[in-house]
């Protein structure tokens, strides 16, 4: 047996220099690009010396707001490796026609819409997500910091290490040509047999760990740390959401574990889970996948619907109409969201009973979301509106969205969805609401918080191009999408025989290139609001005369969010304490007890990472020593007994002098 | 009435003038399964626009009247409660939901596709005397094949059914995940292997049209297509001769070396095909040396073989492109009188 031993596979595993893409020349160029960024990057962190800053202040920061503010950094940053592999696609089906066989070979093509669907779902969207909740909602409920705070930095960095997994595959070996939900026999090791699908499982098992915490955290801190007086039916609609969206989380991510799980033990220790031999049944899969995958799409959209709300109430300077039915809305379509997933494969043959269920249930969740509809309109309805970009986002979100509402419940009629299944249309429909409703949400959000995060507006004129830019590059990107569906073609295709169909292409490749100039104006809109910063700065904390408690402190708030623990009587809590002519307390500060920063999450989530790449290439030696490394570095932590420090009297009244100086010179 | 019902029924059809530009080929199909499924693709949309159109033209009307610098609207920050204006907001959705539902329940069971059709088109119903034409789909990496159990033939990548003549396909797949999907004959089913799907369909026009997986199943998918002809009655039989005239057999082993992954392939015909092949490909045995699954599943039914049940596994080797190939296992025929080790395929192939 030990004859066999072969030391070079037990630390290599699969890997060789086989596994980087030097025959690819477009990889080959991204990479070397890559690296030069890479290492410009480190030599100015290295040239400002910043990178003592960088560990104390962010990396190992337990302050629920940076890691906010990191998620989202994360987010955008994935968002424009996501967008290029739209634009990819969208160049490859504009051009291969007939003869022109297009620029992407199948196998590249393949892997590229499986990163982009992987990418876009879990790092843009789920860290925009999270990365918002977790700066406003402790603020939002007045509290000081998470219920973990050490959790949250661990689930951020799972999290980023995860992307980080996904993004290797790029220039160590590649991606899973599966679709981004992977369903077997086809990502099986019978029809998968490279790493492809290992990045896949690995990537998701990682993150996933980081999402449930964070999950765990938000449940546990919007159940437990409410300010006093703060009732479940005073809460801010955002927070009511973020909480709903977390119940989600943690009820639903323990399923896509657990399915993936089952994947990689068939394909690392040839169990028959969801084979075709040996009595597998991938149906089993696709069922679990979608009972996680459904969930997943509403874990996405009721944030967006929260922000929707607190933006739609302040720009429109009136309180939200219907706050009892808005949550109503919002918990019934958590519910709801539990009983609709069979709506993702009525084409699989399920009798006419069954798809008949799920297609009406799929319908009943569009009354909850219809009524918020109405109740954003209402809110607008007599109120005095003021299109800051925040608002132009919410009125572009309200059109486009119900437009992909009505496409979706129309998919949701099972004989309908016989013809339109996997069709481009579907791609438009979901596109329509993840587009319009997420990502336009989240921008919307990142707006309208911006301030509290950095103390200064983002410019309005760059704002704008970026919203105008998106929101008619949406139209021109994924209409002609919808005709096409409607002609009968599928998607994933790289290639087509009907000339006819390329004008339509063509069309959804420019509206890729406004959406692309969308994001290049979101982007300098970032650089020239650093720029002119001093003239967008907000002294007051409050600079869109805000309703809820987040804008009673300072921009950006002090470490410690609020020096006195607010006490709320109304759901608009500031706007009830600016009415009531709330007073600031200016003395009478005490100490403040806070958690401190420890860098065991980046470490514990760097060894996963190892272990994770280690188990993609079947390491086995790395592997184990990594598992025993994050083991033991998980047990050290345990024993740092060094996790909280109290910040000041003295530093609490220096703090918040300033502030009452910095009020007093801008009355 | 009679205007206002002509006035219905082309607001119906505006949609569809205005793609007219394009082949919508889902609005306007050849056969009266998809027919009746663009159909209610178009009911659908009308029944939801009835809300959606209201609801956009509000956001423009409100977001343009109450505008902050119109000093003349009216503006009542704290108004934000009506209950007649919640019932309304509740009951309008449901209202349209309450008649989509209904017009769902009644279409998903008139349109189930294991339901044999009952009807030609809007005018003819299917009499019990005609006997639906069975065609067995097997979609393979990357080509697909149709047997006519009927007619004793078998096509790759050519399809053919006699215009007005229910058809009843069987479906399933050798290897990975596809979707059966001719777009002008009705909606998809999807292709799996060791199970079977069933489409019941009719095709009302003669033509050629187009036919392809819409389910993604790897490097070869994009030229996954093949051609379906409606036919007269007539040229049907000529298309089935031609298969004949070409007097091939489709054997176990044929299909076997058929089975391995390909592109683009050109048509084949079959003249006869090996007595039953298309059990075999649902039940994954047409290599003999395999267990069925009908059989596993039957032993299983029974108790199963316990521990001995693991003598009967066997390693296969995955195609791996480039790596080192993968291995994964199969059961393995039981053994019978004329082949008393188990392990003497009643075929060998040049595989093993």
């Amino acid at each position: 047996m030990l004859d066999h031993l072969d030391l070079t596979k037990l630390v290599f595993g699969r890997l060789s220099w086989n596994a980087i893409p030097f025959h690819e020349p477009i990889l080959l160029v991204t990479f070397i690009a890559v690296c030069l960024g890479g290492v410009g990057v480190v030599a100015l962190v290295t040239r400002y010396r910043l990178w003592g800053y960088l560990w104390r202040d962010w990396i190992t920061s337990i302050d629920h707001k940076k890691i906010g503010i990191m998620y989202v950094i994360l987010g955008l940053v994935m968002l424009l490796r996501g967008f290029a592999d739209a634009v990819m696609m969208r160049a490859q089906q504009a051009v291969s026609f007939g003869e022109n066989v297009g620029y992407l070979p199948p196998h590249h093509y393949d892997q590229i819409f499986t990163a982009h669907g992987v990418i876009m779902i879990f790092f843009v969207a789920m860290p925009l997500v999270t990365g918002l909740m977790n700066f406003v909602v402790p603020l939002q409920i007045g509290a000081r910091d998470v219920a973990f705070p050490f959790l949250n930095n661990f689930s951020f960095w799972m999290t980023a290490f995860g992307a980080g997994l996904t993004m290797a595959s790029l220039f160590v070996g590649e991606f899973a040509r599966t679709g981004w939900l992977a369903y077997p026999p086809l990502s099986g090791i019978a029809f998968s047999p490279d790493v492809g699908v290992d990045y896949y499982i690995w990537s998701l098992q990682i993150a996933g760990v980081g999402t449930l915490l964070s999950g765990v955290n938000l449940v546990a801190t919007i159940v437990k740390m409410r300010a006093p007086g703060m009732t479940m039916m005073k809460m801010p609609v955002f927070t009511w959401t973020a909480l709903c969206t977390n119940v989600l989380i943690v009820a639903a991510f323990p399923v896509l574990t657990a399915v993936l799980a089952l994947l990689s033990l068939d394909r690392t220790v040839g169990t028959n889970f969801f084979t075709n031999d040996l009595g597998g049944n991938a149906m089993m899969y696709v069922n679990l996948i979608w009972i996680w995958g459904h969930p997943e799409v509403y874990i996405l959209v009721l944030p967006a619907f929260g922000i929707f709300s607190e933006v739609v109430s302040t720009f429109s300077g009136k309180r939200l109409f219907g706050y009892a039915s808005m949550v109503y809305a919002t918990v019934v379509i958590t519910i709801l969201s539990y009983l609709v997933w069979l709506h993702h494969f009525f084409t699989m043959g399920s009798g006419a009973s069954v798809n008949s269920f799920f297609g009406i249930t799929t319908m009943i969740i569009s009354i909850p979301t219809g009524a918020k509809i109405f109740n954003w309109l209402f809110t607008m309805y007599r109120g005095r509106i003021r299109f800051e970009v925040p608002m132009l986002w919410t009125v572009g979100f309200m059109v486009t969205f119900v437009i992909g509402g009505m496409t979706g419940v129309l998919l949701a009629v099972p004989p309908a969805d016989f013809v339109l299944h996997n069709s481009l249309f579907l791609i438009a429909h979901f596109h329509n609401v993840i587009i319009g409703g997420v990502l336009f949400g989240m921008l919307a959000g990142i707006t309208y918080w911006f301030p509290k995060a950095f103390g200064y507006k983002l410019d309005p004129f760059w704002g704008k191009c970026s919203f105008w830019f998106w929101q008619i590059g949406f139209f021109f990107a994924f209409m002609p999408l919808y005709v096409l569906g409607l002609m009968g073609v599928t998607r994933r295709l790289s290639h087509f025989d009907d000339p006819s169909l390329q004008v339509w292409f063509v069309i959804a490749a420019f509206g890729a290139f406004l959406i692309a100039l969308g994001i290049a104006s979101f982007l300098v809109q970032l650089v020239v609001s650093f720029i002119r910063r001093e003239q967008l700065r907000d002294t007051t904390g409050d600079p869109w005369n805000g309703r809820t408690l987040e804008w009673s402190t300072a921009s950006p708030p002090p470490s410690y969010n609020f020096a006195f623990t607010p006490v709320v009587h109304d759901n608009d809590a500031w706007y009830d304490m600016k009415a009531n002519k709330f007073e600031r307390p200016t003395s009478g500060f005490i100490p403040i007890h806070m958690p401190k920063n420890t860098g065991a999450g980046f470490i514990i989530a760097g060894l996963a990472a190892a272990v994770g790449f280690a188990l993609i290439w079947q390491m086995w030696l790395p592997a184990v020593l990594g598992f025993a490394a994050m083991m033991a570095a998980i047990i050290v932590h345990t024993f740092n007994y060094k996790r909280d420090f109290h910040i000041g009297a003295d530093e609490v009244v220096r703090t918040e002098n300033a502030r009452t100086q910095l009020l007093a010179a801008h009355v | 009435m009679p205007p206002l019902k002509h006035l219905s029924r082309l607001l119906l059809l505006a949609p569809a003038l205005l793609l007219a530009g394009c082949n919508t080929v889902l609005l306007n199909p050849s056969g009266d399964i998809a027919a009746q499924q663009g159909k209610l693709i178009l009911v659908s949309t009308w029944l939801m626009l009835l809300i959606i159109v209201p609801v956009i033209v509000l956001i423009g009307l409100f977001a343009w009247r109450y505008r902050a610098s119109n000093r003349a609207a009216r503006y009542e920050p704290d108004w934000d409660h009506s209950t007649q204006l919640e019932l309304i907001i509740w009951a309008a959705p449901l209202l349209i939901i309450i008649a989509l539902g209904a017009v769902t329940w009644i279409s998903t069971h008139t349109l189930d596709p294991y339901r044999p059709l009952g009807r030609i088109d809007a005018t003819r119903q299917v009499t019990p005397d005609v006997k639906p034409l069975v065609v067995e789909v097997v979609a393979l990496d990357w080509k697909w094949l149709f047997l006519y159990p009927e007619q004793g033939i078998a096509v790759v990548n050519d399809l053919a059914a006699p215009v007005d003549r229910p058809i009843q396909f069987k479906i399933t797949a050798s290897s990975v995940m596809n979707a059966f999907y001719i777009p002008e004959l009705a909606g998809m089913i999807y292709a799996m292997p060791g199970m079977q799907t069933q489409l019941h369909a009719v095709i009302n026009k003669p033509g050629e049209f187009e036919g392809f997986s819409s389910n993604y199943s790897g490097a070869g998918f994009s030229g996954m297509r093949f051609r379906f002809h409606g036919l007269g009655n007539a040229d049907f039989d000529k298309w089935v001769q031609a298969a004949k005239a070409d007097g091939k057999e489709l054997t176990r082993a044929d299909y076997l070396k058929l089975e391995q992954p390909s592109e683009r392939e050109p048509v084949r015909r079959y003249a006869t095909v090996a007595p039953g092949l298309y059990d075999a490909i649902l039940n994954r045995c047409v290599d003999a040396s395999k267990m069925c699954m009908s059989e596993m599943m039957a032993i299983d039914a029974g108790g199963g073989l316990g521990r001995q049940g693991i003598e009967g596994v066997k390693a296969r080797e995955a195609a791996a492109d480039g790596g080192t190939p993968r291995t994964y296992y199969v059961a393995a025929a039981l053994c019978t009188v004329a082949d008393p080790t188990g392990t003497q395929p009643v075929l060998r192939t040049s595989k093993n």
